[in-house]
């Protein structure tokens, strides 16, 4: 242990006088610089969950303040989770959420291994490629109701033009068929960089010598493939599958921009469902316990697979 | 190393991959692209068929994106003054009248007043809180930490209800300051958490050098770690920005006049029968433009500002 003169000093100082002469002691400092974020934290996120949850034993509706409000129990919940038309919404969910992160893990993946062979510029292309993820999706959905449209849409005439299926002949977003793979395309196209860029970061964590090493014992390219640079980069992509599930499950902004939920109640989200409870019909007890079933759903799930993911971390 | 590696890949594999990427950047960029000249089209060529993609470039979509109009009749057309400047001349050529500025100006002041008030409270309490999770021992400061998190799984809409009746209650319904507190609300988690990784990356050796000169410990966060800790804090600042910026379901939900940003209301423009597509596109331009270039500024942190920090690099 040094012993100079300042050492010494600073021992023979009693505690108290030396926290005087220091300024705020460092506990105090903690405290100081956490508490503001903690009260924010509180008053945007915390109160609101727990008058959520207050909310969801009642019969209120926003819309009548003044209205008496009655205590009816579990009866909110019963009557979400016995609806048949939540579970046609769930569906909907469903299907959103399993082709968008089959297409984004497919493509992410496939656009991550391909930039990692290092040609020339591939830093530009990971750029340019990145961008449309870190747009509005409101602004974008919006704009992309006119590529949409079935006679001057530039979506409908490239599929003329590559398929020879008329441009006017079909309406992506109109037609019940349709209007769930719209959606799916856009998310995919919005996303697709985001599961790129992390599959990228997991296959350039793979140190060189490993595939040297392969090389030596004269393993095959794709058995060097399925075996070393897959379940390197599982983490990884485990993650963004994570982020992405979790996005997609909250999903509002571009979807209820193309589509609304429509047509009929095809691409009717959780969240849009959500809304329309909330602020159309002004259910307020019946759409906050709805809140909170999906909540538990989400932090559930997630927390089900943090823990797989932590299992294929450890191995 | 030898000039041949074992993991360089070929040069033919290289020029394989790089057509492959190429050809998925410009499909991926196309729709982006159509929105900027969509922007300068006139209203017919924006709605022709087969759609165009050469044409004469027209500020007439700008110039509806900023102005009211209404049809004149002959008469008032007769009675007008020649066209003194480029706007006039496009809105008389059709035979309208402006009427008024159009709400544009002011819903993008909106989003630049509720993106930088939300960032600056975001950056300001964030660094402190991230000092203090970074250098001391918080009591519970795993369970914060993961609690910060989880308030991100939550759907904005069922955030909003609350919300909605608790901003009622006090009078911040559709104000600045309330989409300030409820952004900063939401931002702050992210704010804290990349933070906190950015100054985990600082030795504290600097700081405890500067504590045995005599700095106390405040001074000696505000004069080593802060400037040490700038490039971290200019990169999570943006992405609090570009969260703000983009941010719907609040904005859509809450506000509906005064405080009301851009991302609700450029959907909502209209022209005189039916969408005015050119003036929703030079809309949407401006308003997508500084991401695009704060996305290729911020290139290198980018993934981390998109994992809340799980992956550095």
């Amino acid at each position: 242990m040094p012993d100079t003169p300042i050492d010494r000093l600073a021992r023979a100082t009693p505690s108290s006088l030396a926290r005087r002469a220091r300024g705020l002691s460092d506990r105090a400092i903690a405290w100081v610089f956490v508490t503001p974020t903690i009260l924010l934290l509180l008053a945007i996120n915390i109160f609101p969950l727990i008058w959520t949850v207050r909310l969801s034993f009642t019969n209120f509706a926003a819309n009548k303040p003044n209205a008496e409000v009655k205590w009816v129990g579990l009866r909110n919940y019963q009557r979400i989770l016995t609806d048949p038309d939540i579970w046609q919404t769930m569906q909907a969910t469903a299907h959103f959420l399993f082709w968008t992160l089959l297409l984004q893990v497919v493509l992410g993946f496939a656009l991550a291994w391909l930039i990692n062979r290092k040609f020339r510029g591939n830093d530009l292309m990971t750029t340019l490629i990145v961008i449309p993820m870190m747009l509005s999706p409101a602004v974008v959905g919006n704009f992309w109701t006119f590529l949409y449209e079935p006679q001057i849409g530039l979506f409908n005439y490239a599929v003329e033009f590559f398929a020879g299926i008329p441009a006017s002949s079909f309406s992506m977003l109109g037609s019940v068929a349709l209007a769930p793979w719209a959606i799916v395309i856009v998310d995919t196209w919005m996303w697709t960089p985001f599961v790129m860029l992390i599959c990228l970061a997991g296959l350039r964590s793979i140190p060189d010598y490993i595939y040297e090493a392969a090389e030596v014992d004269r393993a095959s390219k794709w058995r060097q493939f399925w075996t070393m640079t897959v379940p390197m980069v599982l983490p990884f992509l485990m993650l963004a599958v994570l982020f992405r599930g979790i996005e997609n499950f909250k999903m509002f902004d571009l979807v209820v921009q193309l589509t609304g939920g429509g047509p009929g109640s095809t691409t009717l989200l959780t969240s849009i469902e959500l809304k329309r409870e909330a602020f159309e019909k002004w259910r307020t007890g019946y759409s906050s316990a709805y809140a909170i079933i999906l909540f538990v759903t989400v932090f559930g799930l997630a927390s089900i697979y943090v823990k797989a993911l932590n299992k294929v971390k450890e191995r | 190393m030898s000039a041949w590696s074992v993991t360089e890949p070929s040069a033919r594999s290289k020029g394989i991959a790089a057509v492959l990427v190429i050809l998925y950047t410009v499909i991926t960029l196309v729709p982006l692209v159509w929105i900027i000249a969509t922007g300068f089209k006139t209203g017919p060529d924006s709605i022709s068929y087969p759609p165009k993609v050469i044409f004469q470039p027209s500020l007439e979509g700008y110039v509806n994106l900023f102005t009211d109009r209404t049809r004149a009749t002959p008469e008032q057309l007769a009675a007008m003054p020649p066209p003194e400047n480029f706007v006039d001349e496009i809105v008389q050529r059709r035979g309208e009248v402006i009427t008024q500025p159009s709400k544009f100006g002011a819903r993008f002041m909106n989003s630049v007043i509720i993106g930088f008030g939300s960032t600056f409270l975001s950056i300001f309490l964030g660094t402190l809180a991230a000092y203090a999770f970074s250098r001391f021992r918080v009591p519970l400061k795993d369970d914060l930490l993961f609690f910060i998190l989880s308030t991100r799984m939550m759907p904005p809409i069922a955030v909003a209800i609350p919300i909605f009746l608790m901003f009622r209650q006090l009078g911040l319904s559709d104000t600045h300051l309330g989409m300030i507190l409820l952004y900063t609300g939401v931002n702050i988690s992210l704010a804290v958490w990349l933070l906190k990784g950015f100054i985990d990356e600082i030795p504290r050796e600097y700081e405890e050098a500067a504590l045995i000169d005599g700095y106390t410990r405040f001074q000696a966060f505000r004069k080593v770690v802060l400037p040490q800790a700038a490039t971290g804090i200019a990169s999570t600042a943006i992405f609090c920005l570009i969260f703000a910026w983009n941010e719907y379901a609040f904005a859509f939900l809450l506000t509906s006049g005064t405080a009301q940003t851009a991302p609700p209301f450029i959907p909502t423009i209209f022209g005189v029968g039916g969408k005015d597509w050119p003036a929703v596109a030079a809309g949407a331009t401006l308003f997508l433009l500084p991401v695009m270039i704060f996305t290729i500024l911020l290139r290198k942190h980018l993934l981390r500002g998109i994992t809340f920090g799980a992956v550095r690099k």
